[in-house]
């Protein structure tokens, strides 16, 4: 027997099962960075001296990672917008864009930010702002590269589903969207809090 | 029918994506652990009514061992039934690991305890109790068992997730048992792991931080899985207000492990960071060690894990209670022969208890001087919560008011769940009145309260539920004669051991004293106490044996139950007894036409109208 409801809307609710399952996901994550985000200020506003974010990161850096996500959250619409109009090689494309994006996003994380802090000894332990910068970010970047892997996997192999149940794989594709849209959200949150203000 | 004979042991089984086999491996791994965190509190018990004596050879490893070697022996030769070979190996395996606790350098060298052993103790025995045993067997276990059955679902939503999330808790629980292994051994930090303390603690508290992960990853996905369970796959004809108050008091519950286990979350990752990375998130500038000044930044604030932990615990301590209410409601329901009185009053309590437990935790936190302003808003809506509570307690003795009451061993536990959960919640209110709670906190009238709710409280309604479904999962009634002498005996160990507590709390007795206070002059009054109250917990211990036998006799030659031995009206009722292990749990699936609880009906002919009868015969 089949479990209802798996690519159909129930008819009461007007949803189906994954996309309920993704929305509360969701909001257990809204739960996991917002008691990030309140340590964050807890620790801000107990502190003699916080230093100046952007003397300490470097803003066109953070300013064009964050353009990065904003484009790949774009491109990540249009890939579900071309299967909802049955083009596949469309929404192949858009989807390469999406995860290379993603990919670019990390790769500067790491190799121009993280890599040149450890250069000049500014660790974790240095600072309570370090510390909850990397740790901040750190979450977040776990959260890019799930989303890239999920993402690579619908572009690829995943991809066999659009042949036996193209409705199906499209939800999919749309639930993976609305993680990537969460993680993009995060990041335009941790951006002005640590790179700006 | 076919498909199902082509799937092998492992997915039927081991990786099986039903939510019955689920719920009985989530059930059964959490009755192991209940038993092995009570194990660990009997060893406490020893210190306490004898501080430094060393522990005798211990009776009741033997009396575990011996278990062990009679249900291996049943299970092998009599029943051959290999659950119960299984069960009897598991129980071996527990005597041998208590056994290794019981002895040993760093732990009770020739038998007599250590103090970093007996704080070990303490905070595993919570920890093991709480996030390994309770919960799992009520949401885990019988959640996911009754549960897609009441609601006349084929199976869970997402049984791939269902699945993951038992393993992830069986990691987790794995976890938390290799922590007593390590150099230092497990976590303790006290259940609430506290810092600085737990910063600087030894490694178990980084074993112990990773076995959390495993089990919130665990309860997240599970809560996923029942919200959406319960909102897309109600059967035909069963609205909200049509719901049995089982599945309410699990949705409910549900939002709270979805919402409040996040923030633990991430206090365990800054807590991980402060002991791997060097970070100092709780750790304030200045502190200073035996060895000196601390080599770190600082700028840590230590109340910063206080409300993490806290906004989520003391929603936990809803999460478990509230299935055990819906347990108490299903059985009194059927057992008083008459529906609920006031089940949509006690259906809305129900949501604005899961919705003001968000906004109460820092009443576990007067004494640390955060002030008036936060100290009264917290008070005024810890008193706000209670009335909640007192409207579902209120309409379950009301229910009771002209019923005819049949008295079975589940509604015996139902029953005591009542006054014992009373005590515990009324004791509870001079603990939510700042002025009171700085006479009381941290003594043992804490612990008296809110063992009263989660022991004779939960775990009542634990067993009442376990005596209430055996019939439907396994086909055979329980004994009844065994269920009674194992209700009186726990009812009457149980007090024995609790109410106690309040005597010497309100004497001042701290709660975390390794020798129970007999170091100090006002404990002199009120410490023969203690040995009153350690050979309670033992005879509670012998009392369970009575639980463990009868489960494996009725296993093995309980009566024949037939489909609907209780003559309920609930969903589950109607599948057959011990359902296929297949998705789908119906025959045909059912539709509903009526509310949950139509006893008594004037017009009808039986006394019981199914959820899925159409017409009044």
């Amino acid at each position: 027997m089949q479990i209802p409801y798996t690519v159909e809307p129930r008819p009461d609710t007007g949803l189906h099962n994954a996309k309920i399952g993704i929305w509360l996901f969701l909001a257990s994550e809204v739960m996991l960075f917002g008691g990030l985000f309140s340590a964050y200020v807890l620790l801000r506003t107990g502190s003699i001296v916080w230093p100046e974010g952007s003397s300490i990161l470097s803003v066109p850096i953070g300013t064009f990672n964050t353009m990065a996500l904003i484009a790949s959250s774009v491109t990540m619409v249009l890939s579900w917008a071309a299967l909802k109009m049955n083009d596949l090689s469309k929404f192949k494309m858009y989807m390469f864009f999406t995860y290379f994006l993603g990919l670019v996003f990390l790769i500067v994380k790491v190799v121009f930010e993280y890599l040149p802090k450890f250069e000049h000894h500014l660790y974790p332990s240095e600072s309570t702002f370090l510390a909850i910068y990397f740790t901040l970010t750190g979450l977040h970047a776990l959260h890019v590269l799930v989303g890239v892997i999920v993402n690579i996997y619908f572009w690829g192999p995943g991809s066999k589903m659009w042949e036996t149940e193209p409705e199906r794989f499209t939800n999919r594709v749309e639930v993976a969207g609305l993680y990537w849209h969460f993680v993009d959200l995060v990041w335009i949150f941790l951006f002005p809090v640590l790179y700006l203000l | 029918m076919t498909e199902i004979n082509r799937e092998s042991i492992w997915t039927k089984y081991i990786f099986s994506q039903d939510h019955k086999v689920i719920g009985l491996q989530y059930a059964f791994t959490a009755l192991f652990f209940l038993l092995f965190g009570f194990a660990l509190m009997m060893i406490m018990r020893w210190q306490l009514a004898y501080p430094g004596k060393p522990i005798p050879a211990n009776g009741f490893i033997w009396v575990i061992a011996l278990l062990g070697v009679v249900i291996t022996l049943i299970g092998l030769f009599r029943s051959k039934k290999n659950v119960i070979t299984l069960s009897g190996i598991i129980f071996l395996f527990m005597a041998w690991i208590i056994i290794y606790l019981t002895s040993g350098e760093g732990r009770m060298p020739e038998g007599i305890m250590i103090p970093d052993f007996y704080n070990s103790l303490g905070a595993m025995h919570g920890t093991i109790m709480i996030f390994l045993g309770v919960v799992p067997l009520l949401v885990g276990g019988l959640g996911n068992y009754v549960l897609p059955l009441q609601i006349g679902a084929p199976d869970m939503a997402f049984p791939k997730i269902n699945m993951v999330s038992y393993w992830s808790y069986f990691l987790g629980g794995i976890t938390m048992l290799v922590s007593f292994f390590v150099p230092g051994g497990a976590a303790n930090s006290g259940w609430t792991s506290y810092p600085p303390l737990s910063d600087l603690a030894t490694t178990g508290q980084t074993v112990w931080l990773f076995g959390m992960v495993l089990l919130i990853t665990s309860s997240l996905l599970g809560s996923i899985n029942f919200i959406t369970t319960v909102i897309q796959l109600r059967t035909k004809g069963l609205t909200w207000m049509r719901l049995p108050f089982f599945v309410w008091a699990q949705f409910v519950t549900a939002f709270l492990l979805l919402l409040a286990f996040p923030p633990l979350e991430a206090a365990g990752v800054l807590q991980l960071m402060d002991r791997l990375v060097g970070t100092s998130f709780f750790l304030p500038s200045g502190l200073y060690v035996g060895t000196g000044p601390l080599p770190v930044s600082g700028g840590g604030s230590p109340l910063l894990w206080q409300h993490l932990f806290w906004f989520l615990a003391h929603p936990e301590v809803y999460v478990l209670i509230l299935p055990a209410m819906g347990i108490v409601a299903e059985i009194i329901a059927n057992n008083t022969r008459k529906p609920l009185w006031g089940y949509r009053s006690m259906v809305f309590a129900t949501i604005f208890l899961g919705f003001m437990s968000f906004i109460v935790w820092a009443h576990h936190m007067f004494m640390t001087g955060m002030g008036t302003t936060m100290t009264a808003f917290f008070q005024t809506t810890t008193m706000i919560i209670s009335i909640p509570s007192v409207i579902i307690l209120s309409a379950f003795f009301i229910s009771l008011w002209g019923g005819s009451i049949r008295f079975n061993t589940p509604m015996l536990f139902a029953l005591g769940f009542l006054p014992m959960f009373g005590i515990g919640g009324l004791t509870g209110l001079p603990l939510g009145l700042a002025s009171s709670d700085i006479h009381l906190h941290d003594t043992y009238y804490v612990i008296g309260h809110f063992h009263y709710v989660v022991a004779p409280g939960t775990i009542f309604a634990l067993f009442a539920g376990i005596y209430y479904w055996f019939p439907k999962v396994t086909g055979k009634m329980m004994d009844e004669l065994l269920g009674k002498i194992h209700f009186w005996g726990s009812m009457i160990f149980i007090n024995g051991i609790f109410l106690p507590m309040f005597i010497q709390g309100l004497a001042g007795i701290s709660r975390r004293l390794y020798d129970g206070g007999e170091s100090y002059l006002h404990a002199q009054d009120v410490l023969f106490w203690n040995e009153v109250m350690s050979y309670s917990a033992w005879g509670l211990g012998l009392m369970q044996t009575v639980f463990i036998i009868n489960f494996a006799l009725s296993l093995r030659n309980g009566k024949d139950a037939g489909s609907n031995p209780w003559k309920a009206t609930t969903l589950e009722w109607s599948a057959a007894s011990s359902p296929p292990i297949a998705h789908g749990n119906f025959d045909n699936v059912p539709e509903v036409y009526r509310p949950a609880y139509e006893y008594s009906v004037p017009e009808a002919s039986t006394d019981f109208i199914p959820q899925n009868q159409k017409e009044v015969k």
